[in-house]
């Protein structure tokens, strides 16, 4: 058992993007705040801080889940994906960021690294997903700029991409 | 919003857990998922001096049929019991309301126990649990115990658990042959908490009929087999029995309107999945 004192600051090691990562958080330390404020990743955004908006979405051990409903001391030895580690290499976009680029999904940004998590989650384990399963994912996003169409026209169109390419 | 201060115990044995809520009681909260906890935590609605979390041990998790029940350990994620390959079989109510709880990015954290463990009076899994007449499996540094739903949720996010002990797992009744189980909700959007939400069990003996969204607490009821006006002025009476109250996202009166008249489709969803 450990037990972390809530006025210090207590070192958290996981795994971020596939490089291991290390950094000081006091218990009530947000997993947003910690990636924002102190490893400086600033890609996760920051909406409703209660769980509502789905713009701080990022993947926890393999699955979606809200960087602001969870504490930094919570991750310690998991494996976390943000939007920073979507891209294959610098300069280049992944089928999905692609997707969102030429489909107009997007107009100011600020919910979609959060979808952009949800998404690549969604179409690694649902290849072939129908309008209305993108839709139901999409639920768990508030987009206020694009009414959504642009999003789901984005991920049917990156869903057939990877069903062509086999990878992402 | 930010959570006030707190100390974190990483728990790695039932027996931390027990002294730790033996030892702080009101002062600790326990956490699983957090998916409830952590609003409640950065609203500062809750405002622990300990936060003790449970899903390193590997004794809380793991879905399994035992007695005829589908027992769901407190560290089993929501998402974990909706993918788990017999539950339509096993439970078909269970496996009809899961979707509807929360949304997928939460339901991928948020664990079964918990949204018991919260005990909100919109939430599915109490209505599912109250509705199927499962038992909650407490446990503390003196005792073991069961809890029956029905005597589990006593008020508005209240339940029957007290301070030091731990809600080790839940158990849902499997399917039972011949019984037709439904579920409905109203709500906004999909994934928004319910306005209201209805369970229905036909049975040899009538009917066991469950609502979410009304009350401070879900409340389920037993009718005999009755005739379809009758069943109409059974459901009209319960609906104003729940002393329905207006909110921001609905009306009292439209609350009573949806216990009437969801409450009759999910019944006789029910009768017609009877198999």
């Amino acid at each position: 058992m450990s037990r972390l004192n809530a006025g210090s600051r207590h070192r958290v090691r996981f795994t971020l993007n596939d490089e291991p990562i290390e950094g000081e958080a006091e218990p009530r330390l947000l997993l947003t705040d910690f990636l924002r404020h102190v490893l400086g990743m600033t890609g996760t955004h920051v909406g409703c801080e209660h769980g509502v908006c789905g713009a701080c979405t990022v993947e926890i051990d393999g699955v979606p889940a809200r960087a602001c409903l969870t504490l930094a001391v919570q991750v310690e030895g998991a494996r976390v994906r943000t939007v920073e580690g979507l891209a294959p290499e610098p300069g280049k976009l992944s089928v999905l960021q692609d997707a969102f680029r030429r489909h107009h999904a997007l107009q100011c940004g600020f919910c979609t690294p959060g979808i952009l998590m949800s998404l690549d989650n969604f179409l690694r384990n649902h290849p072939r997903p129908n309008e209305a399963a993108v839709r139901e994912h999409l639920a768990g996003h508030l987009c206020r700029c694009t009414g959504y169409v642009t999003i789901v026209n984005a991920a049917l169109d990156a869903a057939a991409k990877l069903r062509q390419t086999g990878h992402a | 919003m930010k959570p006030a201060a707190f100390d974190y115990i990483r728990a790695e044995t039932l027996a931390e857990v027990h002294a730790a809520l033996a030892a702080e009681g009101g002062r600790a909260r326990v956490i699983a998922g957090g998916q409830t906890l952590l609003p409640m935590l950065s609203m500062r609605l809750a405002r622990p001096d300990v936060v003790v979390d449970i899903m390193r041990l590997p004794e809380l998790g793991g879905i399994s049929l035992e007695d005829a029940s589908i027992r769901v350990g407190a560290a089993v994620r929501q998402a974990e019991l909706l993918a788990w390959p017999p539950l339509a079989e096993q439970q078909p109510l269970l496996a009809a309301v899961l979707p509807w709880v929360g949304h997928a990015q939460t339901r991928s954290r948020g664990t079964v126990c918990g949204s018991i463990a919260h005990a909100d009076p919109s939430a599915e899994l109490p209505l599912a649990l109250l509705a199927l007449g499962g038992t909650v499996e407490l446990s503390s540094k003196r005792r073991r115990r069961n809890v029956v739903a029905a005597d589990f949720f006593t008020g508005l996010m209240t339940t029957a658990r007290v301070d030091d002990e731990l809600i080790d797992a839940v158990r849902f009744p499997c399917r039972q042959k011949g019984h037709g189980y439904a579920f409905r909700e109203f709500g906004r959007r999909h994934g928004d908490f319910a306005i209201v939400a209805c369970a229905a069990i036909i049975h040899d003996g009538g009917v066991t009929f469950a609502v979410a969204g009304v009350a401070d607490r879900p409340v389920a009821r037993d009718y005999p087999a009755l005739e379809d006006g009758a069943l109409d002025d059974a459901l009209d009476a319960l609906a104003w029995e729940l002393e329905a109250r207006d909110d921001l996202h609905a009306s009292a009166r439209f609350r009573r309107d949806l216990v009437r008249r969801m409450g009759r489709e999910t019944i006789d969803e029910a009768r017609r999945c009877r198999a």
